[in-house]
């Protein structure tokens, strides 16, 4: 569990953090959004004991992150991708941090494995590709076998598979009962990803529930010959409808109960499908008014 | 504290740079030694009193060998800043005293491992060009040469927690290396306008007279003021490490 109370950080006279409260919870994957400079990688660094907070707390486990008795084994981090030694292979880097955080060099071995790289394991880190560095970085984290998972930007620079691969593992390991955060700019690959969603912008909170919540009640768009016909079938039933044309979009059904009544009245449908795009439009109606740099014109 | 130890040399192991050091300052102990000390044994004919053959071989090496040293002490901790490497080793190690510590006490053992073996090299190489230019040389059992070459390896060791100061201090490789390399070598060029007297009282120089032997010369009064030195400088360096941000 990661607890955060009104963290702030202050630069100069801006406010990168800004009086930021949440609690990340076990068990599922927590997705940490907000527009870039919004101040995600500041928070996780204040998580990490990394940077200060000039005010408020932030705790891993009920403890500071430098508290934390055996760190390793209790938070896996991944920062930044980039930050290895370009000249050590990845095997070498992965031992380094290991003999640090006190971990046997055997896991060194299974971490590589787990994330596929252990034919890459002599290579020097400096010849890697983003996605590969990637890879390296989430062994990393997983050193310690940890409680807690901390993921800036993971998906960045990977290619479809690794993506996909990624997404996979990270409800894996919640599905385990561990703790899951993990940032992105990107509200398309939370959707996919993410249980419960954390939206800051400029350093304030924006919005801290489940994607579902996040999405409002999901509506169904649907084309029938006989559109007329079909609303007045599917408001008697309780859903509502709005309609232009022979498209009608339905709200409180699913699409498999509209389906079974077009059945039984013998209504044939021309199209049938769940709108999905409501979690983007939620999250730019939530950010639009707190992205550092806009695009001109566009508003 | 275990722990970060074996981190800490591991880090230090799988760099090729350490490697390459070691071995550039194996070659200028034994150079610069010998160069020193052939160029130095014209002297004895000028002023026999002041001819101290195994100061004048110990300068030598140390002159080119605290810059290999000390850039080892720099690179230590900026690389990983350069790297970016320093968040997951504190991720490992939050403790940032630890950490320090941790590194404090590997670059210092490597360096005095290291400087001692220099120190001796040159020492070794020097007496024996005396002896092969028919200039008086001294033994290891001598009056004070067993002190001159184990405070010359300990001149060296310093030299390396000075380089890591430096690069804690700075988070710069360009920036450490260019300090470490103005304290200890180019500062001679403005020592020399001063009054001889006056310039032993810079730190590095003041160290350097741990080496000398003649009878009546005091080698430890400038060695403490330069351990003090290195001291304050690494007090200064884990106080900014624990309060800035990383």
């Amino acid at each position: 569990m990661i607890e955060v109370r009104r963290l702030t950080k202050v630069y100069g006279a801006g406010r990168a953090v800004d009086r930021l409260t949440f609690t990340v919870k076990s068990g599922v994957v927590t997705g940490f959004l907000g527009p870039n400079g919004a101040g995600k990688t500041t928070t996780l660094r204040m998580v990490m004991g990394l940077d200060r907070p000039t005010e408020g707390t932030a705790t891993v486990a009920g403890r500071r992150y430098a508290d934390l008795a055996d760190p390793l084994r209790t938070v896996g981090a991944l920062l930044d991708a980039r930050a290895v030694h370009p000249r050590r292979t990845a095997r070498d880097h992965l031992r380094c941090l290991a003999a640090s955080g006190g971990i046997a060099d055997r896991r060194v071995d299974d971490v590589l494995g787990l994330v596929g790289l252990d034919q890459a394991a002599r290579r020097r880190a400096g010849e890697f590709s983003l996605g590969m560095s990637q890879r390296l970085g989430i062994a990393a984290a997983l050193l310690g076998d940890p409680e807690v998972l901390v993921l800036d930007e993971p998906v960045n620079g990977l290619d479809p598979e690794g993506i996909w691969w990624i997404r996979g593992f990270m409800r894996s390991l919640a599905a385990e009962g561990r703790t899951v955060l993990v940032s992105s700019h990107l509200m398309s690959e939370m959707s996919v990803t993410a249980d419960h969603l954390i939206v800051i912008g400029r350093g304030r909170l924006l919005a801290d529930a489940g994607v579902a919540e996040l999405t409002g009640p999901q509506s169904v768009l649907v084309r029938a010959a006989r559109p007329a016909e079909l609303a007045g079938l599917l408001s008697a039933e309780g859903a509502s409808v709005s309609r232009s044309g022979k498209a009608l979009t339905v709200t409180g059904m699913g699409s498999a109960a509209i389906g079974a009544l077009a059945a039984v009245r013998g209504l044939a449908l021309i199209e049938l499908t769940p709108q999905r795009t409501t979690l983007e439009e939620a999250y730019m109606g939530l950010t639009g008014d707190s992205v550092e740099f806009g695009g001109g014109g566009a508003s | 504290m275990r722990a970060a130890l074996r981190g800490e040399w591991r880090k230090l192991r799988t760099l090729r740079s350490t490697t390459y050091s070691l071995v550039v300052l194996a070659v200028l102990s034994v150079g610069f030694g010998a160069l020193f000390s052939g160029g130095a044994a014209g002297s004895h004919r000028e002023r026999p009193a002041e001819f101290d053959p195994a100061a004048l071989s110990l300068q030598g090496g140390a002159m080119f060998g605290q810059i290999v040293i000390g850039v080892l002490g720099v690179l230590s901790i900026t690389s990983e800043y350069a790297a970016g490497t320093i968040t997951a080793g504190l991720a490992a190690v939050p403790r940032r005293g630890r950490l320090f510590a941790a590194k404090a006490a590997v670059v210092g053992v490597v360096a005095a491992v290291a400087g001692l073996s220099a120190a001796l090299a040159s020492f070794l190489i020097g007496q024996w060009v005396f002896a092969a230019g028919g200039v008086p040389y001294a033994g290891l059992g001598d009056a004070g040469v067993a002190r001159a070459v184990l405070g010359a390896g300990l001149y060296l060791a310093l030299i390396g927690l000075l380089g890591l100061a430096l690069g804690f201090l700075t988070r710069s490789t360009a920036a450490g290396v260019t300090l470490l390399t103005s304290m200890t070598v180019l500062v001679l060029a403005v020592l020399q306008l001063l009054p001889q007297w006056a310039a032993g009282f810079w730190p590095t120089v003041a160290g350097m007279q741990v080496v000398t032997t003649l009878p009546g010369s005091s080698p430890w009064p400038g060695f403490l003021l330069f351990t003090v030195f290195v001291a304050a400088l690494t007090a200064a360096a884990l106080w900014t490490f624990q309060r800035r941000d990383a």
